[in-house]
């Protein structure tokens, strides 16, 4: 039973505080999709995702199924319960209006009206000031369907042709979560076309993590993430 | 591993304008005026040195790891690399690494990420994100937690995998290593001499690490 169906288009930006125990799905429904996301402890947003916590817990530098994404606070905000995927990436930030303005040319909602080039950047700021949140609360984010290489030198390139049409990957809420999102071009997009790839975005009602829960047996650092979050609840 | 390059710098310590040792579990908050150089040294090497920076003039524009790593499309620290703000602008300029590579994706050691990394057990520990807020609340600048994120750790040393694997690898560092920086904008200096005892990376012994800064003139 689908409790909120909706279609993220190309540029859009979007937030909700959801309930604890949701999945929130996002599938690509074209390939090449990037979503650029944060995440807070919706009752205490002091209490917000940290990207460096979570990578050195889970001893990762990217994301998939198994993974658990950590507050500063070390709780578990969101698990990756679903990935047809296997990586997300959690290093290259998000993209900024003047990056935009160079790699794909001029827009502005008098030319191109809703169909602007619209920045994540920008978005975040916007979405996060609905919720009385503003740039000092703009941490490190993720982004979902995008894949960075590093080599042994630790140079950083982003691998074209990683998001086929149909990708798809779920978060399960830990707590009352606020999620903002953010469907613009990852910030190492090479030039050209602003890429149009629209997301379409599934909240269900989904089970509480047991015992034998995939993300609580991945590793023991995750387990003990989801038992600080279960802690709140006591 | 590939090969670390490494840069020396020709400032003489007798000729900065500051000079201080700060033990392991301290922290260090100061002004660097654009133009201004600091270096860190690593006295004894395979230390963590924690560090973060604001804008002196906007405190909401601070370091972003991401921006900075990103702009190079590498993941190290080194000579060269300049550390970008989260509004895309050049903070500080690396002028000097006689180390070879920093790390910018682990993060600050905290209470709470030691009850996640190693036991529940472990929240009495003193760690970095406490000596990052003391700092910060007796600073006398309009700065807290709200504005405390991603920051760099001088001195460590953790690659990726080609798997996307993070290591936390032996460290590169070594008695009397150092990484100078030189200021883009007028920044305020936030160090936490990194007290981490559950990690192998500092062989389970925090030490001392020592700021110089040097004037524009000198």
């Amino acid at each position: 039973m689908s409790t909120l169906t909706e279609t993220l288009p190309a540029g859009a930006m979007w937030s909700m505080r959801i309930t604890r125990h949701r999945l929130l799905r996002l599938t690509a429904l074209e390939r090449g999709a990037n979503v650029s996301a944060l995440f807070f402890n919706a009752t205490q947003p002091l209490d917000r995702l940290n990207v460096p916590d979570t990578l050195k817990a889970l001893h990762t530098a990217k994301l998939t199924r198994g993974h658990v994404l950590m507050s500063d606070m070390g709780h578990a905000l969101v698990s990756l319960t679903e990935d047809s995927l296997g990586w997300h990436d959690p290093l290259g930030g998000h993209i900024h209006a003047a990056q935009i303005a160079e790699k794909f040319g001029a827009s502005s909602y008098q030319k191109d009206r809703n169909d602007w080039q619209r920045n994540a950047h920008d978005n975040f700021l916007i979405e996060l000031a609905k919720h009385g949140l503003g740039r000092r609360d703009m941490v490190a984010n993720v982004n979902f369907f995008s894949k960075i290489a590093v080599d042994a030198a630790g140079r950083m390139s982003l691998v074209s042709g990683h998001c086929p049409a149909g990708a798809t990957v779920g978060l399960r809420t830990e707590m009352d979560v606020l999620v903002v999102l953010a469907n613009c071009p990852h910030p190492l997009a090479p030039s050209g076309a602003y890429p149009r790839v629209p997301v379409r975005l599934d909240i269900v009602v989904t089970e509480a993590p047991g015992a034998d829960d995939f993300c609580r047996n991945f590793r023991p650092e995750g387990a003990r993430a989801l038992t600080l979050t279960e802690r709140l609840f006591s | 591993m590939s090969t670390l390059v490494y840069t020396e710098s020709g400032r003489k310590p007798a000729t900065a304008s500051y000079d201080k040792v700060i033990p392991a579990g301290e922290g260090w908050m100061h002004r660097i005026n654009r133009g201004q150089t600091l270096r860190i040294v690593d006295l004894e090497g395979n230390q963590a040195a924690d560090t973060f920076f604001f804008s002196a003039q906007d405190v909401s524009e601070r370091y972003s790891a991401q921006d900075t790593i990103r702009e190079q499309e590498a993941i190290y620290l080194t000579t060269g690399t300049k550390l970008m703000s989260n509004l895309g602008r050049p903070m500080l300029t690396i002028t000097a690494d006689t180390c070879g590579r920093h790390d910018t994706l682990g993060g600050a050691c905290a209470a709470e990420s030691n009850m996640v990394r190693y036991d529940l057990d472990r929240r009495f520990m003193h760690s970095c994100r406490d000596t990052f807020l003391w700092q910060m609340l007796t600073s006398g600048y309009p700065v807290t937690k709200r504005d405390l994120t991603h920051n760099i750790n001088f001195f460590m040393n953790v690659p990726v995998t080609p798997e996307g694997g993070l290591q936390f690898a032996d460290g590169v560092s070594a008695p009397g290593k150092y990484v100078e920086l030189r200021a883009d904008m007028d920044v305020l200096c936030l160090v936490s001499n990194c007290p981490q005892l559950n990690n192998p990376c500092n062989a389970y012994n925090p030490t001392p690490i020592q700021v110089l800064v040097w004037d524009e003139s000198c």
